[in-house]
């Protein structure tokens, strides 16, 4: 079984709309939505929901307010800032260690199970799906990612699907290394706009320093001549293969709004180049 | 006053709307606190001045009071301790810096040494003194260093903080001492649906905001009915144009060229100041 993470670096590049199209021409993959943050996918994928769990991601300190002495300890030793100054644990800015517990004179805190959000495995019209959502401010998205990639493997193990398509969340940070870690392949979507090229540079030393293989698509890619020959130059320059050059087209939005993805929606040059472009990466993962 | 940029999706146009705005402002700070992909500084071009290097700490075993007991890896919440046979493990990158594994060893074998996961550059550019947090490639953590760039903040000043976009601890950590947050959106479906999860996180922060439409015309108004159905200020509507995609992928903040928007953006700033 083998593992496809689309990544950006900078949101907005069209990750999303991209991975959606990839539903389409994908024969027997199962979808994963690994940008739990501001999960999208789901979207135009319209998944029927078949199983639920619940996730518990840190920890949170509670306070047993007839066993504390208030003897402000626990502030002390909080290197979150977590504990205010009448002894209430700040939700947002606990991290679940469990120093304040471990240090409470008279055992008035206790580390509890916090409900950080739920975890879905679905059918779509273009076959099965995982994802999940993350309550609103709860944290530890890097390890609901991991149990998104974890659900999405048994999944594909389950119905015997080949190939595990990742939609990737933007930045470089904890969600994004949670979700290319160990996967054989990630496409990096890029804009010719000098945000996302900067972001481009980033992501791709992210994707060097784990040693995961890269291929690159350059969205939009007529909309700034002079950028898009700068990323290909860079692109040269690192041995990077660029998989596919999609023009700019209304029709992503159109489609999005119709909740469709753009195969389904209209058939042109940006539809041909996608068709051509998902061909290009099966043969890379192929390789892996 | 701190002014905050959030989005929920990212590339709606948050560093389009804080830079824009801050270059419209007088007595400025600039925070660009999107430290896994930092951009404000494409557009105000500041001139870097200084360079801190910011750090974390981290548990340095002494292995000669170490009896390889395992008490600090049972500890660890965050898997970044291993005792094997006569060897404790430390992943660098697992560590949140708690200062458990300090504290439970019963042979005081565990120190600390600090472990760089980014730095802050600082610069000015005209009337905007501004800071820009670069996370270390490879490394997790961005809430440290946001918490750093954080202690950079001078209230008095007119503060813009850029925030990263989703809504989890980066973002939080960017706004939550925000006296306002700007939530800018496109009038798409996926803009919709984050931008309800940005209201979802501002509202629990009890932060008072407003909305900014970005590439409106797509002719899907359904953001604009959750808006007035919310009754959530619609701040200002920045058209789908050519000629600011165009500056955008330049570099170049919209301002310059379609100047009857600095009136605009003053206009939305005087309007914050009333709400707040």
């Amino acid at each position: 079984m083998k593992e496809l993470t689309v990544i950006s670096g900078k949101g907005g590049t069209g990750k999303t709309s991209i991975t959606a199209a990839f539903a389409s021409l994908a024969k027997n993959a199962v979808l994963a939505d690994c940008d739990v943050d501001a999960a999208d996918l789901h979207l135009i994928l319209k998944p029927v929901i078949k199983k639920t769990t619940g996730f518990h991601g840190l920890e949170i300190a509670y306070i047993d307010f007839e066993k504390c002495t208030k003897c402000k300890k626990c502030i002390k030793y909080c290197r979150f800032d977590a504990i205010d100054e009448n002894i209430n644990i700040i939700k947002e800015s606990c991290e679940g260690c469990g120093v304040c517990e471990y240090i409470c004179p008279s055992k008035a805190i206790t580390m509890k199970d916090r409900d950080s959000g739920l975890v879905y495995s679905s059918e779509t019209r273009f076959g099965p799906m995982a994802h999940a959502m993350l309550k609103t401010a709860e944290e530890a998205s890097g390890k609901l990612i991991t149990i998104v990639r974890e659900n999405a493997k048994k999944i594909a193990e389950d119905k015997n699907k080949d190939l595990i398509i990742i939609d990737g969340p933007p930045g470089i940070g904890c969600p994004v290394i949670s979700s290319i870690t160990g996967v054989n392949l990630v496409l990096i979507v890029t804009e010719p706009t000098l945000s996302a090229i900067h972001d481009l540079k980033r992501i791709t030393s992210v994707a060097n320093h784990f040693q995961i293989p890269a291929v690159i698509c350059i969205n939009k890619y007529d909309i700034n001549n002079q950028n898009t020959n700068d990323i290909v130059n860079y692109c040269k320059e690192q041995g990077l293969e660029i998989v596919g050059k999609i023009p700019y087209n209304k029709n992503f939005t159109q489609a999005m709004i119709e909740e469709k993805n753009i195969i389904e929606f209209s058939k042109d040059e940006t539809t041909e180049e996608l068709t051509r472009m998902w061909t290009k990466i099966l043969a890379f993962i192929e390789d892996k | 006053m701190i002014i905050s940029v959030a989005s929920g999706k990212g590339g709606t146009g948050k560093t389009t709307v804080a830079t824009n705005l801050a270059l419209t402002l007088k007595n400025t700070q600039f925070i660009d606190s999107d430290v896994e992909e930092p951009n404000a500084n494409i557009f105000l071009k500041s001139q870097i001045t200084d360079t801190e290097e910011i750090q974390v700490e981290i548990p340095d075993i002494n292995e000669e009071k170490c009896d390889y007991c395992g008490k600090c890896s049972d500890f660890c919440k965050y898997n970044a301790l291993a005792v094997v046979p006569n060897k404790v493990l430390v992943f660098p990158e697992l560590c949140h810096s708690c200062g458990g594994c300090e504290l439970v060893c019963p042979n005081q074998a565990i120190g600390c040494k600090s472990r760089t996961i980014g730095k802050i550059e600082h610069g000015k550019i005209n009337d905007i003194d501004f800071y820009n947090g670069i996370l270390k490639i490879g490394e997790i953590q961005a809430v440290p260093l946001i918490k750093a760039l954080k202690k950079k903040i001078q209230p008095n000043k007119n503060v813009i903080i850029d925030a990263p976009p989703g809504t989890s601890c980066p973002v939080i950590e960017s706004i939550n001492t925000s006296d306002y947050c700007i939530l800018v959106t496109e009038p798409t479906p996926f803009g919709l649906h984050d931008l309800k999860l940005a209201v979802e996180v501002v509202r629990h922060l009890n932060i008072p905001f407003g909305v900014i439409i970005n590439r409106d015309g797509t002719g899907y108004r359904q953001v604009e009915t959750f808006c007035s159905h919310e009754k959530i200020p619609i701040l200002a509507k920045i058209p789908d144009k050519k000629q600011i995609a165009e500056l955008y992928s330049k570099g170049i903040p919209f301002t310059e060229e379609l100047t009857e928007w600095h009136e605009k953006f003053i206009e939305i700033f005087n309007q914050i100041k009333k709400e707040i």
